[in-house]
């Protein structure tokens, strides 16, 4: 469960991160379906977390220890909307590069996730 | 002119590619604080030198973000000096871990140049003291905050 989740959050956020990119490459800030396509992915990240809460719950151990563990959770999902507001202060084609960059951090620690559980 | 030495207007550091510096700058913040904060709470013994030095980094980035954010020029200054700073120990401490790993049982954030965060560590000094160069050199003398 946890790991299907991981992967299709690195997913999304890949393909936000190549949305952002693309409207940052025709000069374009990020708009309202930009908006909606973080919500869909931060919302990915929020059930990742609340999903890793509960197995932390249920007894089970992360392989390199649970402070990392929920720490990565939070940075997770802390992520795409911190780049979504700096993008909403940043009106031109830098705000939709910062989400973008900030879609790629999310993948990666994403992956970092993944080595973190024990997958 | 005059007023500029009263109120002086401050140079806006974070518009357009500044504000992705600051991104990333942030998130650097994050990744070096909160590991080199977990490490020295955890397991200081087991590679004091690594997480001291994790820890100092984190705190140049803190720095380097809070004076973007606030902007100014006395701002930009400081953090020119801090990236400069910044570069010299990625390269310092990045040659060091690759001539001497021993010294080092665990990785740095700027162990082997940052290899371990795709290397921004060593790319974003550098694409900051660009940035705040030019900022010098865009700003109008007389701009009013």
């Amino acid at each position: 469960m946890l790991d299907a989740l991981t992967w299709a959050t690195a997913v999304a956020a890949l393909v936000l991160a190549a949305w952002c990119g693309w409207a940052a490459y025709r000069d374009q800030p990020t708009k309202d379906w930009h908006f909606i396509g973080m919500a869909v992915v931060s919302l990915l990240a929020l059930v990742q977390l609340v999903v890793g809460i509960v197995q932390l719950a249920r007894g089970e151990k992360p392989e390199q220890g649970t402070t990392i563990f929920v720490s990565y959770l939070i940075g997770a999902f802390a992520c795409i909307p911190a780049a979504g507001f700096m993008s909403l202060a940043e009106r031109t084609r830098w705000g939709s590069v910062t989400v973008a960059a900030g879609g790629v951090v999310l993948a990666v620690l994403q992956v970092r996730l993944y080595d973190i559980w024990g997958g | 002119m005059p007023v500029a030495e009263e109120k002086p207007a401050r140079t806006r550091l974070i518009g357009g590619p500044g504000m992705l510096l600051v991104w990333l700058y942030g998130v650097m913040v994050v990744g070096a604080v909160s590991r080199s904060v977990v490490q020295i709470a955890t397991e200081f013994d087991k590679a004091p030198l690594a997480y001291s030095l994790s820890a100092v980094a984190g705190l140049v980035y803190g720095f380097i973000t809070y004076s973007l954010v606030r902007g100014g020029e006395t701002a930009r200054k400081a953090a020119l000096v801090c990236c400069a700073a910044e570069l010299v120990g990625v390269l310092t401490v990045g040659t060091w871990t690759l001539v001497d790993p021993s010294a080092f049982p665990d990785a740095t954030v700027w162990s082997d140049y940052g290899m371990g965060y795709l290397f921004i560590p060593v790319l974003l000094p550098v694409t900051a003291m660009f940035w705040l160069r030019k900022a010098r050199t865009e700003v109008p003398a007389g701009e009013q905050g």
